[in-house]
């Protein structure tokens, strides 16, 4: 299966750099930010235009214990509201890291220019947001992404403007290949020496040299037919990782957030800010009555009012009331939506009401989400201001990721780093909102530091590019050019999204997820006969044709590892096993590749292995009650000091 | 509920191209990207457009509607009759890849051209204060999702290419007045837009205001203050006979004031 004119003609552009980061979004700005600062010659590819990653719909905020609105906020509370929104399935020295790290790295931000919305006394503005203890999300309205890409879009440019001061060339440090997609890794023995792309724009080939490889490509939500994700989450990262040897954990955990459009059928899946919620929203079942009281489970329930008027009274007096049940983690609002419109209580188009209209003065509602009303009246003709709207849950956010070193961020491959959505353990079985944003910005600082020492602790001797991994890639790019009378990629991809939608979804059940895997099963053999209609330039057909082949390959780890986990935990809800086990909190599902080569011949492996146990100082952050709810007896006996560990008064804010 | 709309969409590439017609099925709520995507899935796989939020927040779908610049995928199709044509074409100032897919780089050039925030040396990242009032005007600016409509209707550069050089266009002029304003920026950005990025060719016809679709006052509460203040220097002979004296190289050395 060669290309007619035989792949040995085909040229390629060839680039040199020290460090190379695939993804423009947050992780990926900060991360070349980082890797340019230590002097690294870093190069920043992506898929899109330079500014249109995904980080740029992010809307509620970045949580950051600066404790500007609260002043009882500090690191260990963001700690403990991160494990316990992950149910303590985190990786605890990930959480750890990302709430100590949070504010430094927030605060930067303004140094390089962002303007966040401020708080009376001039500070940085914080707003509630679903498992956040105190006010803590930073932000600018509800389009905070757009502020957090566009700040480091134009810290990068002020680096290449120093730069161009210095050796007249702006791009002598950093340059972007924007609308560039890289379609494998390359290695040299068992350590990463570069990348292999196309430019979208014309169809040519790039081979990259270098020995660090930043991922931080994102999610994978484009696999689900509803969806918040737009096409570049074909979990690329994911795949791409698997390929190169290294290892996901956690993949069986997919966020569905509990609010996206339902209607028109068009705007299904786009993304209704949690921040209405956070502002005061309240969803309503047909019946008029706020069931969110009805779902609060009993891990939550010392955090939770349980009736309107005391939910009501905490966004006044948040001290002496507990939180309005609204603002659970999102997996419990997903799943009791999913429950009320099962039971015939859902609204007219599927969904359930959410209501600020009736909460909040019309202006006031515009000027603090000023992009939902716009979003609602264009794409729905629903004013917010005077109408409920319609939301269901719509996939958002995949908590599994590429298997990391807390502290590098490095993958079991060296040279491979990950960093944001790609990168697994930091959110456990579920992330609370907010917690992305800030998770970029350290763990994007902390791989490109990380991938600059090992670049520098090379010296001279840098792995090589092997012309024969060259034309492996080559060949495989361009082998869907070479099949006649094959399927439509985008056939394949509906039917894709369509399965994992039913069948892997929001509920699952071992028959269910079982069928998904024959499906899947299936579908590699049509994408493997994919054909391609037209040329090699700006080609979407032929683009989706190469992302097929990491959407499955990814779709197979989230389904292998649902499959397995035989309970109910955060982004993972069985039907047919519902409750949470102590005994599978210790256990993360670890994928990887036990054979490569042609996509017919990959088979995806799967191992348990042990969640890292948390140390005492940070066990003893948390009340024995509590934790008693997660941990096994065993578990619970072996603490050192169990015994001892008195619960703190509820005023501390445990 | 569903019906068939007449659509015509440009296909071609830099050596040229031209309208196909296509009869396309289109539903209750779509907008005009739903349609392009049915087209891809069903009649031509290989049509080029970009896109990514589907919700009016990356700007990356901007092309022409019937002539006129719109982001795809906020413009509902209940807008049109059904029996009007729907023309979709590219967006016109700026060359042609393929199909709906346009070269912007221009943009991101003159966005590397304009001089970076300064930020203030004695203030450490968390001593920043700022009052809301303050930061208000420029986070008007910071709405901008880079649609890149507002440089494709300005006059100056849409029919004149020669201009493209000395002309940063309405959302980078804007860029400049946004770090103007910015409370703590630290760089003297008074001729700036004048003189390098030729804020003078602008003679405020408001284009840009009227089609951007973050409804940023572009003329008003960008262009026109600068042009205010950059009058209110010039004529002051005062600091007019300054200015000719402190007056630096064209490419001003700003690496005193910087990091
Ligand atoms: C609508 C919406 C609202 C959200 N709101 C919030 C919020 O308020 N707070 C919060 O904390 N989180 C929020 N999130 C989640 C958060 O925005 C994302 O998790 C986060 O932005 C991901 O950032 P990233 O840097 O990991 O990747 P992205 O920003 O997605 O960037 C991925 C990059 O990788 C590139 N890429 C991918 N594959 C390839 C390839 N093969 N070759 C080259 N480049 C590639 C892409 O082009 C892109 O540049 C929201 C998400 C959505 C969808
Ligand atoms: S107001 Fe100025 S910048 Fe805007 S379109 Fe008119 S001439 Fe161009
Ligand atoms: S100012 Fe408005 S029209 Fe211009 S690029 Fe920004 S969003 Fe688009
Ligand atoms: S697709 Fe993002 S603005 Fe249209």
């Amino acid at each position: 299966m060669t290309d007619g004119n035989g792949t040995t003609t085909e040229t390629y552009e060839r680039h040199d750099f020290d460090v190379i980061v695939i993804g423009a979004g947050g992780a990926g700005l900060r991360a070349a930010i980082a890797a340019r600062e230590e002097g690294m010659r870093t190069a920043i590819v992506c898929k899109s235009l330079f500014g249109k990653a995904h980080t740029v719909m992010a809307e509620g905020g970045a949580a950051a214990a600066l404790g500007n609105v609260n002043p009882k906020d500090n690191w260990k509370v963001h700690f403990r509201d991160t494990m316990r929104g992950g149910k303590f399935l985190n990786n605890y020295r990930m959480a750890e890291l990302h709430a100590k790290e949070a504010p430094q790295r927030v605060w930067e931000l303004e140094t390089y220019g962002a303007l966040f919305d401020r708080t009376k006394d001039g500070r940085i503005s914080q707003r509630n947001f679903g498992g956040h203890e105190y006010p803590r999300l930073a932000h600018v309205g509800d389009r905070t992404g757009l502020e957090l890409i566009r700040t480091l879009q134009q810290k990068i440019v002020s680096l290449q403007q120093e730069d161009f001061r210095e050796t007249g060339d702006y791009e002598s440090r950093i340059k972007v290949f924007a609308e560039c997609t890289v379609t494998e890794l390359i290695k040299d023995g068992d350590r990463i020496s570069g990348a292999f792309g196309y430019w979208r724009e014309n169809g040519r080939f790039l081979v990259f040299s270098a020995p660090a490889v930043i991922l931080a490509t994102g999610g994978i939500g484009k696999s689900f037919k509803v969806t918040s994700n737009s096409w570049e989450y074909t979990g690329d990262g994911h795949a791409l990782a698997l390929r190169a040897g290294a290892s996901l954990i956690n993949m069986e955990f997919v966020q569905f957030h509990p609010t996206g459009m339902v209607s028109p059928p068009s705007v299904k899946g786009i993304l209704v800010t949690e921040s209405v919620r956070g502002d005061g929203g309240v969803l309503k079942n047909s019946e008029g009555e706020r069931f969110m009281f009805n779902y609060i489970p009993d891990v939550f329930k010392a955090q939770y009012a349980t009736s309107a008027e005391e939910a009501d009274k905490w966004y006044t007096d948040p001290d002496n009331n507990r939180r309005p049940p609204e603002l659970l983690p999102r997996d419990e609002v997903a799943r009791a939506i999913n429950s009320e419109v099962k039971a015939g209580r859902g609204s007219p188009s599927g969904g359930v009401f959410l209501d600020i209209a009736s909460r909040l003065p019309a202006a006031e509602i515009q000027r603090k989400l000023p992009s939902m009303y716009h979003q609602f009246k264009e794409l729905a003709d629903v004013d917010i201001t005077a109408e409920p709207m319609e939301v269901g849950p719509t996939c958002h956010y995949v908590m599994g990721g590429v298997e990391v070193d807390a502290d590098t961020q490095q993958s079991r491959v060296p040279g491979l780093y990950a960093a944001g959505e790609v990168s697994g353990g930091m959110h456990g079985s579920n992330r609370l909102g907010g917690n992305s944003l800030s998770d970029l910005l350290v763990f994007g600082m902390r791989a490109g530091v990380a991938a600059a020492q090992y670049v520098g602790s090379l010296g001279g001797t840098r792995p090589a590019v092997s012309e024969e991994t060259v034309a492996a890639a080559t060949e495989a790019a361009l082998a869907p050019f070479a099949i006649q009378g094959g399927e439509n990629a985008f056939t394949i991809q509906q039917d894709l999204q369509q399965s994992m939608n039913d069948l892997v979804g929001i509920i699952r059940k071992a028959e269910e997820v079982e069928q998904a895997l024959l499906t899947l099963q299936d579908l590699r053999g049509r994408v493997a006969k994919v054909s391609v209609a037209g040329g090699r330039v700006f080609n979407p057909g032929w683009h989706l044709a190469l992302d097929l082949r990491n959407m499955l390959l990814v779709s197979e780890c989230v389904a292998k590892a649902a499959l397995e986990r035989t309970e109910s935990r955060g982004g993972h809800t069985r039907d047919d096993h519902p409750a949470m086990e102590s005994e599978w909190r210790k256990i993360n599902l670890v994928l990887s590749l036990t054979s490569t080569g042609r996509l017919e011949d990959e088979t995806v492996g799967l191992e348990r292995q042990p969640v890292p146990t948390m140390p005492t100082e940070l066990l003893q952050l948390f009340e024995w009650g509590e934790l008693s709810k997660y941990m096994t007896p065993e578990e619970l006996e072996g603490l050192p000091g169990a015994t001892k560990m008195a619960p703190l008064p509820e005023s501390e804010g445990a | 509920m569903g019906y068939d709309h007449h659509f015509r969409v440009w296909r071609g590439d830099d050596t040229g191209g031209e309208l196909d017609d296509f009869s396309v099925e289109v539903n209750d709520g779509e907008v005009v990207l739903d349609i392009i995507h049915r087209l891809q899935a069903t009649q031509a796989p290989d049509l080029a457009v970009r896109w990514n939020c589907k919700a009016g927040k990356c700007g990356s779908c901007s092309a022409e509607v019937n002539g006129k610049p719109r982001l795809m995928c906020m413009t509902r199709m209940s807008t049109f009759d059904k029996d009007e044509v729907v023309t979709v074409t590219p967006i016109r100032t700026f060359p042609v890849i393929r199909d709906l897919v346009t070269d912007v780089s221009y943009n991101y050039e003159k966005a590397r051209e304009i001089p970076s925030f300064v930020p203030p040396a004695d203030l450490a990242p968390g001593e920043y204060r700022m009052q809301q009032v303050d930061v208000e005007r420029s986070q008007e600016f910071r709405k901008c999702i880079e649609c890149f409509m507002c440089n494709n209707v300005c006059h100056v550069i849409r029919d004149h290419e020669e201009n493209k050089e000395q002309f940063a266009g309405p959302r980078y002029l804007m860029r400049v007045a946004e770090l103007d304003m910015h409370p703590l920026d630290q760089a003297d950005r008074q001729h700036e837009a004048q003189e390098q990025h030729g804020l003078g060719m602008c003679n405020i016809t408001k284009c840009c205001t009227e089609v951007c679709p973050e409804h940023i006052k572009i003329t008003d509460n960008a262009l026109i203050p600068m042009k205010e203040r950059v009058v209110d220097r010039r004529y002051d002979p005062l600091v007019w006979l300054g200015n000719k004296i402190l007056r630096r190289t064209p490419d001003r050395d700003r690496s005193s004031t910087t990091d």
